[in-house]
């Protein structure tokens, strides 16, 4: 029982971590790998306005969505766009992109390093919570029950909106969609930012139980990536059911076996998906 | 016609600032300094490396600079962030000596790179003054490497001395023989961890939970609860920054109820007792400075007052003393000939905030090797050779 909530906790931050990359990749066709450095900033933000006036990390997360959404979609706006319009078909955008947005990432960083370079430690709802006579950290509770929200109304969105269906048919085909009259460079760039805006969010709630650093971005954008595809590039629920699994088989490995295998069990699981499903979980076989 | 114009005023205005700065050049002693400000060690580095090099470099010149033969010379500072990169930092470390030309170097910040780019600078015999660099490799290295002194102490001498305080508090009888220990899967933790392993055999302990984690891991309260089920008295980290925050927050959640508590690196943190407040009084962590000094008091008033920043307590002040050896050392050398400042460090002692140094084999032994948090201070609590050490307290909950 306590594998399974400590496992589900974690499962919450890695889909917090994913959702956004999810949306950016999966529907802007944009491979983001300053995704990471998305999440720091909003720890950052989390960490700055924590210090300096003691405000809720909660707070914060509310006043971030927003400006990171405006702020990424000014990102697709001027820095991406161009990319889109010149690439000739999918697989040039892709490097065309990776190649932008690690730059960014760069750029990033050091924009984050000259505004604080030390670690961003704080302590928010560090604090036991009994389940079932059981300890868990509340931080963690408190982001987990965030990540279910953030999650649920992903999908609503997704699956009960007209805007949410015409996000999804960009999804399957930019090209198909076009002719039956979605904007699809108008839908894409709202899809970016969206996902920019998740991102930041998920960022301001793991800085409440991680110490992050300006540079630590890149490992959150391997495991963004890592979930993404055992999910399905594209689909909410798979992010959901990868980031669960990733964090339930993690806390098992840890606690039943040896904490030293965590990574070796995650990749372990990460190939077995691919090997016997290579579109990911959720994932539509090519055509 | 315009254009022409204005690049020749560029020119000209190029030319005379490139002759102003030859002219000075030859008042002015360069210093190169390659450390991480990003990467993994960044977050490290900005607390005890580069803070220190400003500090120091500050307080020479507003001195009026170092006098070396007679002449006062102002000492300039040329920076490269490595971005925790070994190949990044040779390639800066190259640039230093072949296009900055610099007179001297800051070492690197920590032990891998001290240790890959150890033979770049004895090529240019520059001082290479190691601080943040702790290995059991020091003998063979300073035999191969004549330019090279280390500061801070070596693996054995930081696992031994946790040895000590864990059979100091048994024959207190404040804890018994249950000892709970984890590492971080990095050279770094592993060494520690198999150099304490057979010394707590030794000495009858009971090694009750042994386990190790990746660098990195994004959740460790398996490992507490793991430590907890295991009923230690006593808890021991070979941690890093990112893990020793994240263990102690665990602790604290899960009330890891045990007399010692120890964590590795970034526990002398300012950040660590920022967060934590006045529950860690009574941690233990790698390091520690004398607080009674008054020598120490005046470094750390002037490191606030310079930096903006608090000095950690630990290898801050060490990092400070290798600069002061340096300084000490051109002065005393009374030349920039990097053969003759060496051979001087190696025949002198240092009259530093740490009191006296001098090397024996290219190697100082006198260094702190565990610290406590008491009342809000990071005290040294076990040395080699260092004097005013605090006596140690039990941990008394986590309130």
């Amino acid at each position: 029982m306590d594998i399974l909530i400590t496992g589900l906790l974690l499962g919450g931050t890695y889909a917090l971590i994913a959702f956004g990359l999810n949306l950016q990749y999966g529907v802007a066709r944009i491979m983001n790998l300053a995704n990471g450095e998305m999440i720091v900033l909003g720890a950052l933000a989390a960490f700055w306005i924590f210090i300096a006036d003691a405000i809720s990390p909660i707070l914060t997360m509310l006043i971030v969505a927003p400006l990171s959404f405006f702020g990424n979609w000014l990102i697709y706006r001027f820095l991406l766009r161009p990319l889109v319009r010149r690439a000739k078909n999918q697989g040039q955008l892709e490097v065309d992109s990776i190649l932008a947005t690690f730059g960014m990432a760069f750029a990033l960083v050091g924009v984050m390093v000259s505004i604080h370079g030390e670690y961003f430690t704080y302590s928010y709802l560090a604090e036991p919570f009994e389940i079932l006579g059981e300890t868990f950290a509340l931080n963690r509770i408190v982001a987990f029950c965030f990540a279910v929200l953030i999650g649920a109304a992903l999908w609503l969105w997704l699956y009960f909106t007209r805007a949410g269906m015409a996000v999804r048919a960009v999804s399957v085909s930019t090209e198909a969609s076009g002719l039956v009259g979605i904007n699809v460079p108008q839908l894409s760039a709202i899809a970016f930012a969206l996902g920019g805006a998740v991102t930041t969010m998920g960022g301001t709630l793991i800085s409440t139980f991680i110490t992050l650093d300006a540079s630590v971005g890149v490992v959150f954008t391997m495991k963004a990536l890592i979930i993404i595809i055992m999910g399905g590039v594209g689909d909410i629920r798979g992010a959901i059911v990868a980031a669960l699994i990733l964090g339930l088989v993690e806390t098992a490995v840890a606690r039943l076996i040896d904490p030293g295998l965590t990574l070796a069990a995650a990749y372990a699981i990460f190939v077995l998906i691919l090997l016997f499903r290579p579109q990911g979980l959720f994932g539509r076989k090519p055509s | 016609m315009k254009l022409t114009k204005i690049f020749k005023s560029a020119a000209i205005g190029l030319t005379a600032s490139m002759l102003a700065v030859s002219a000075q050049a030859a008042d002015v002693i360069k210093i190169g300094a390659v450390a991480p400000k990003t990467g993994a060690l960044g977050g490290g580095a900005v607390v005890t490396q580069w803070p220190n090099v400003e500090l120091w470099s500050k307080q020479v010149n507003a001195a009026g600079g170092l006098s070396v033969g007679g002449k006062k010379m102002m000492v300039e500072i040329i920076e490269y962030d490595d971005k925790t990169n070994p190949a990044e930092h040779i390639k800066a470390a190259q640039r230093l000596a072949e296009v900055d030309k610099v007179d001297f170097i800051v070492a690197p910040y920590g032990t891998g790179f001290n240790l890959a780019a150890a033979p770049i600078y004895a090529k240019y015999n520059y001082p290479h003054i190691a601080v943040s660099a702790i290995s059991d490799k020091m003998p063979e290295l300073t035999a191969r490497y004549s330019n090279l002194f280390f500061t801070l102490g070596n693996t054995t001498s930081f696992s031994e001395s946790v040895v000590d305080i864990l059979k100091d508090m048994r024959a207190a009888g404040t804890i018994g023989n249950r000892v709970a220990m984890v590492n971080v899967a990095d050279a770094f933790g592993i060494e520690l961890a198999e150099a304490a392993r057979p010394r707590l055999k030794e000495a009858g302990f009971d090694i009750v939970y042994d386990k190790s984690y990746p660098l990195g891991t994004p959740d460790l309260s398996p490992i507490i609860k793991g430590a907890k089920e295991s009923n230690p008295d006593a808890f021991v980290a070979w941690s890093y920054p990112p893990d020793t925050f994240a263990l102690t927050e665990q602790a604290i959640i899960q009330n890891l109820d045990v007399k010692m508590y120890y964590t590795a690196v970034a526990t002398c943190f300012p950040a660590f007792v920022g967060k934590f407040g006045s529950k860690i009084n009574g941690v233990f962590g790698a390091g520690g400075v004398n607080q009674d000094s008054p020598d120490i008091q005046a470094y750390f008033k002037a490191h606030k007052d310079i930096t903006g920043k608090d000095a950690d307590g630990w290898a801050s002040a060490n990092t400070y003393v290798s600069l002061q050896i340096l300084g000490q050392a051109i002065e005393g050398a009374g030349t920039l000939d990097r053969q003759a400042v060496i051979d001087y460090i190696k025949a002198n002692s240092f009259d530093t905030i740490m009191g006296p140094i001098s090397f024996e084999d290219q190697i100082s032994n006198r260094f702190w090797t565990v610290g406590q948090w008491q009342d809000g201070k990071f005290r040294g609590v076990k040395s080699s050779q260092m004097d005013g050490a605090a006596p140690v307290i039990a941990k008394d909950g986590w309130n």
